[in-house]
C-alpha cells in the first residue's frame, strides 16, 4: 500500500512530560489534528470513512516517555520536508516535539515489522512494601540482581495471550542492561530490548530483575532497524533518494 | 508558582485515564495570577470526558481571561480512584490547567446541569479542603458559585453554594469580578457577609444566605429577602444578542477522546415550540437566532485552528434555524479544512425536510437516525405540545430509511400528565409501524425505542404535576417491553430508581441540602452512573431527615402553593404556566410565537426583549400539528390554542 498513492514520509519524534499520560490513540488523533491544522495534502484510505494512510510504529504504554517515536505518513503529493518539522510541532501539544521529518522509499517496510531494536532507560524503584521488611532498590543490589539475568541461559516468564497462560524463553531478546547509577527512588538503568521474535515490556524485565521491585519513570531512548548485522536509525534506514535527487 | 504537579503526578501511575488531570489541551490557558486578578475555578462535577466539552464553561473560561482583572482556571470532579488516592496523600483538588490548589482561587464556580450531580459538589468542595457548607466558610475560603439549568431551583443547594447565577453567565461573571475585586481593595469591608451581600445586589445573583424561609408544616410559607437592599424576586439574565458574544473563540480541544468530540457552534439559544415537559426550552426563552455569516465565520475559523473534522450547529432544535439548509449546504460544499469535514445537527425535528438536511450532511455512513415524538398519542402530544402528527414522524422515517439509514432511534417519556395505558401501548404502535416502513426498504430495517421517566422541572407548565412513582413507571416500561417482544423494536430504558432520586432534588426545598450531604457522606457520588447509584442511600437520608419522599416527587401541587422557587424569575409569568397547565390537561396546544402572535408569556415583554430571528416565516416541514402542508416553508399556522390566556 505505502506508496501507491502518493508520496509517504517518517516522522520523528518525543513525547515527554506530562502528555506522556495519553495513550498510543490519542497521539494518533493528535497527529491528524495537526495534520489537519497544517494543511497537509493528505492522502486517505478508501472506503465508507476515508482516514489519513498513517502508519504508527511500536506501541507506548501510557506513563513511558520516549525521545524516539516515529510514525510514517502519506501524502498525495511531493512537499518540501525541511520546513515540516517544525510546523507539525506547532500544532501538537507540549511535550510531543517533532524533530525530524525525511521522505520515505516508496514500498518501504513497515515500521512495525523494521524495528527491531529498542533502547530504553528504566527507573527500578521498591514495589509495593511486603511485611518482610524495606525493599532496597538502590544500585548495588540491582546491579547483583542484573548480573544473574544475565548471567543465565534462559528466563521463562508466563505469558496470558488470549486467556490462555504460555511460557516464553525472554533471556534470547535482553541484550543489554546497564546500571547508571541512583536516582531519586532507585537505581537507574539503559537496557536494549529486541522486538523479536518476543517482546518484553519494561514492567516484565523490571520483575524478571527482581519481584520485589517495580518501573518507576521509563523513557524510549533509541529505536534501530537491523539490518544485514547493521544497526541503522530509522530515519536513515529508507531515504526516498529519487525525490531529492528530483528537489536539488 | 504554587503547582501541586510534583504531588500529583506520581499518583497518576495508579488511576484510570490518568489524561483527565493534565489539562494541556489546544486553547487551555495558564492565567497570570496577580495580585490584582480576581480568580475563578470553573468546575464540571462530573468526568473530564463530560465536563470538558460543556460549551457554558468554556464560555466563561474564555470570556474571564480576557479581562484584565480576572484569571480563570478548570477543573472536573476526580474519579473515584484518584479522590482516593488525594485524601490518601492529603493532596488537595486541583485545576487542570496550572494545577493550582483549588482552595487558593477567589471564586469556586460549578456548572449544574444534572440533578444527579449535585453530590459530586459537595465531593469536590471537600476534597479542594473548602467546608461545605456555606455557613461554616470564613473569609478565607472562596467564594462557592453555581451556574447552568439547575440553578433555576436553587433550594436543594443552598446549604452549599454561597452564590448562584441565574441565566445566561456571560454578563454576571464580569459584574462578579469587578463586586469582588471592589471588596478586596476596600479591605474587606463587612467580610465575609459583606461582600455577600454586595454580590446579592448583582442583578441575576441570588445569594440564599441573605433570605430567610419559613414553613407551614411540610409546606413552604415564605421566603424573605432579610435586608431591603436584597432583591425579593431574582431575575434571569439574558444575552439579548448572541451576535456580540462569539463564543467559544477557541474551542478546547482535548487531547483524549471525550463526549462531543467535535468542533461545536451554536446556532441559537432559546427554544419557543412550547413542549411543556422541556425546562431548557421554557428558561431560555426568547429565541436568539447567531447571524448565519457568523456561524459561517465561526465554523471556518474554527475548523482550521482545532483540526476537528466534525462540526455539530448546536441548539434546541436546529432544524429551526433560518436558513439552516442553506448553511447546511455552504458547509457541505464549500472544502473548509482539509476535506472530509462532517456536520452533524442535534436535537433533530421529526418530519421530512428535516430529514431532507441530514441526508444533505451524512452523505456517507447512514447509520442511525433519532427522532423524538415523546409521546405515544396524538392526544398525549397535545398535552405536552409536542405538535407532532403521525404522519409527521412516518414521513420522517419513510425519508431515513428510503434515503438509506438502517436505525432508526425513538425518544419517548413515560410518566407523562394524564396518560393512559393506550398512551404507553401507543408508543409500541408507532415503534411497529416504522419497522414496517423500514422493512420495505431494507430487510436490515431497526428502530430502537429509547424510555426515560418523566422529571418534572421548575418554572414549566408540569411544575405542578406529581411525578409517576417507581412501581407506576415499573409497570409502564413492562407493559411496553412485553408488547414489543417478538418485534424487530428494542427497548431500552432508564432506570425508574434514578428518576425517583433525581424527582426528590429537582423540585426540592432548602430542606434537601440535609438529605444530599447525607448521601454524598454515604459515599454517593457520581449518582448519574447506573453502577454507583443506589436509591436506599437517598430514602434512608429522606428517612433520617423526616422527610416524606412522595410529598417531594408524587404529590400534584395546588395553585395556592408556594413553589421553593417562586422567588427566582425566569420571566415566565406563573399565570401563564398554569394556564398553560391546563390547557395541557384539556389537550390544546399552544402555537410558536416566533410565528404567531405573542400570547404574553412574559419573558419579552417583562425583559424588553425580542425574538432575533432572520425569517419570519416558519421552516419548511413539520405540520406542527395545524394539518397544513409546510412542505416549502411557509405562512404562518392556524391558531392552535382556543383559550386564551386570562389577563392578569
Ligand atoms: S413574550 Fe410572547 S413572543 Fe416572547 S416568548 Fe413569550 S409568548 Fe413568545
Amino acid at each position: 500500500m505505502r506508496g501507491d498513492a502518493g508520496f509517504p514520509i517518517r516522522i520523528a519524534f518525543t513525547k515527554q512530560g506530562k502528555v506522556r499520560f495519553i495513550s498510543h490513540r490519542d497521539v494518533a488523533r493528535a497527529f491528524e489534528r495537526a495534520f489537519r491544522i497544517e494543511q497537509l495534502p493528505l492522502a486517505f484510505t478508501l472506503g465508507f470513512s476515508p482516514r489519513p494512510k498513517v502508519s504508527f510504529g511500536l506501541a507506548l504504554s501510557v506513563g513511558h516517555e520516549s525521545d524516539a517515536e516515529y510514525l510514517d505518513l502519506e501524502l498525495a503529493e511531493p512537499v518540501a520536508v525541511e520546513p515540516l518539522a517544525a510546523a507539525i510541532s506547532a500544532a501538537l501539544p507540549e511535550g510531543i516535539h517533532v524533530f525530524d521529518v525525511v521522505a520515505l522509499a516508496d514500498r518501504a517496510p513497515a515500521l512495525q515489522e523494521a524495528v527491531t531494536l529498542v533502547e530504553w532507560n528504566i527507573e527500578v524503584v521498591p514495589g509495593a512494601a511486603q511485611e518482610s521488611g524495606v525493599i532496597d532498590a538502590s544500585p548495588e543490589p540491582v546491579a547483583a540482581r542484573v548480573a544473574a539475568v544475565l548471567g543465565s541461559d534462559t528466563l521463562v516468564v508466563d505469558r496470558v495471550r488470549k486467556g490462555k497462560t504460555t511460557q516464553e524463553d525472554i533471556r534470547p531478546v535482553i541484550r543489554r542492561i546497564t546500571v547508571l547509577g541512583a536516582s531519586e527512588q532507585g537505581t537507574l538503568t539503559t537496557v536494549e530490548l529486541s522486538t523479536h521474535p518476543t517482546s518484553v515490556r519494561p514492567a516484565e524485565l523490571v520483575a524478571v530483575i527482581g519481584q520485589e521491585f517495580c518501573e518507576g519513570r521509563v523513557r524510549r531512548t533509541r529505536q534501530w532497524i537491523e539490518r544485514d548485522g547493521e544497526r541503522l536509525d530509522p530515519l536513515a534506514a529508507d531515504p526516498r533518494i529519487a525525490l531529492e535527487a528530483r528537489a536539488s | 508558582m504554587t503547582s501541586l504537579w510534583p504531588r500529583i503526578e506520581p499518583l497518576l501511575a495508579g488511576v484510570e485515564k490518568p489524561a483527565r488531570y493534565i489539562g494541556m489541551e489546544r486553547g487551555s490557558r495558564s492565567p497570570h495570577h496577580g495580585p490584582g486578578a480576581v480568580s475563578w475555578l470553573l468546575v464540571y462535577p462530573d468526568t473530564y470526558e463530560i465536563g470538558l466539552p460543556n460549551q457554558g464553561l468554556q464560555i466563561l473560561y474564555e470570556i474571564l481571561n480576557e479581562r484584565p482583572d480576572a484569571a480563570a482556571e478548570r477543573s472536573y470532579a476526580p474519579w473515584l480512584d484518584l479522590a482516593a488516592a488525594l485524601r490518601e496523600h492529603a493532596v488537595p483538588l486541583f485545576s487542570v490547567d496550572t494545577h493550582r490548589p483549588a482552595a487558593d482561587f477567589d471564586i469556586v464556580a460549578f456548572n449544574l446541569s444534572a440533578e444527579l450531580v449535585y453530590t459530586n459538589l459537595l465531593e469536590c468542595l471537600d476534597l479542594a479542603g473548602i467546608p461545605v457548607r456555606g455557613s461554616q466558610r470564613d473569609e478565607d475560603h472562596p467564594v462557592v458559585v453555581a451556574g447552568g439549568h439547575c440553578t433555576f431551583n436553587p433550594e436543594p443547594m443552598t446549604d452549599f453554594v454561597d452564590a448562584f447565577v441565574i441565566g445566561d453567565g456571560e454578563e454576571p461573571v464580569g459584574e462578579m469580578t469587578e463586586c469582588i475585586g471592589d471588596w478586596k481593595r476596600a479591605g474587606r469591608p463587612g467580610g465575609r457577609t459583606g461582600m455577600l451581600r454586595a454580590l446579592a445586589a448583582v442583578p441575576g445573583v441570588y445569594v440564599p444566605s441573605m433570605y430567610d424561609v419559613e414553613y407551614d408544616g411540610p409546606a413552604l410559607r415564605s421566603v424573605t429577602p432579610r435586608f431591603n437592599d436584597v432583591p425579593s424576586v431574582v431575575e434571569k439574565r439574558t444575552v439579548a444578542d448572541l451576535a456580540e458574544w462569539p463564543y467559544p473563540k477557541e474551542q478546547l480541544v482535548p487531547l483524549i477522546e471525550v463526549v462531543h468530540d467535535r468542533l461545536n457552534v451554536e446556532l441559537f439559544r432559546g427554544c419557543t415550540r412550547g413542549c411543556r415537559f422541556c425546562q431548557a426550552g421554557m428558561i431560555t426563552r426568547p429565541v436568539r437566532e447567531r447571524p448565519a455569516d457568523q456561524v459561517r465565520a465561526m465554523v471556518e475559523a474554527g475548523l482550521a485552528r482545532t483540526g476537528y473534522d466534525e462540526v455539530a450547529l448546536t441548539s434546541l432544535s436546529s432544524a429551526d434555524f433560518s436558513g439552516i439548509d442553506s448553511l447546511v449546504s455552504d458547509l457541505v460544499n464549500d472544502q473548509v479544512g482539509c476535506g472530509n469535514v462532517g456536520v452533524s445537527l442535534p436535537s433533530l425535528r421529526v418530519d421530512a425536510f428535516t430529514v431532507g438536511i441530514a441526508s444533505e450532511i451524512q452523505k456517507v455512513r447512514r447509520t442511525g437516525l433519532t427522532f423524538a415524538p415523546e409521546g405515544g398519542s396524538w392526544r398525549l402530544r397535545q398535552v405536552i405540545n409536542k405538535l407532532i402528527t403521525e404522519e409527521d414522524l412516518y414521513a420522517a422515517v419513510e425519508g431515513a430509511y428510503s434515503q438509506g439509514w438502517r436505525r432508526v432511534k425513538l425518544y419517548f417519556l413515560v410518566g407523562l400528565p394524564t396518560e393512559m395505558d393506550e398512551d404507553t401501548l401507543g408508543i409500541a404502535e408507532l415503534a411497529r409501524n416504522v419497522v414496517k416502513i423500514g422493512k420495505q426498504h431494507t430487510k436490515q430495517a431497526s428502530c430502537t425505542v429509547s424510555v426515560g421517566g418523566f422529571v418534572p422541572k421548575a418554572h414549566t407548565p408540569f411544575q405542578w404535576f406529581g411525578q409517576n412513582g417507581i412501581s407506576e413507571l415499573r409497570r409502564k416500561i413492562t407493559m411496553l417491553r412485553d408488547d414489543l417482544k417478538k418485534t424487530a423494536a428494542q427497548v431500552r430504558w432508564h432506570d425508574p430508581e434514578a428518576t425517583f432520586a433525581e424527582g426528590i432534588a429537582s423540585r426540592g426545598d432548602r430542606r434537601i441540602g440535609a438529605v444530599i450531604e447525607r448521601v454524598w457522606r454515604a459515599g454517593g457520588t457520581f449518582q448519574e452512573w447506573s453502577e454507583h447509584f443506589q436509591l436506599g442511600r437517598w430514602t434512608d437520608a429522606m428517612a433520617a431527615e423526616g422527610l416524606d419522599p412522595d410529598w417531594y416527587v408524587t404529590r400534584h401541587r395546588t395553585e395556592d402553593e408556594v413553589l421553593p422557587w417562586d422567588h427566582i424569575a425566569a420571566g415566565l409569568h406563573r399565570d401563564f404556566l398554569w394556564q398553560d397547565w391546563q390547557s395541557s390537561l384539556a389537550a390544546h396546544g399552544l402555537p410558536d410565537c416566533r410565528w404567531t402572535p405573542c400570547y404574553d408569556c412574559g419573558v419579552c415583554t417583562d425583559y424588553a426583549l425580542e425574538h432575533v430571528v432572520a425569517a419570519a416565516v416558519p421552516p419548511a416541514g413539520g405540520s406542527q400539528g395545524t394539518g397544513q402542508d409546510l412542505s416549502n416553508g411557509g405562512a404562518v399556522p392556524v391558531v392552535l390554542s382556543p383559550t386564551r390566556i386570562a389577563a392578569s
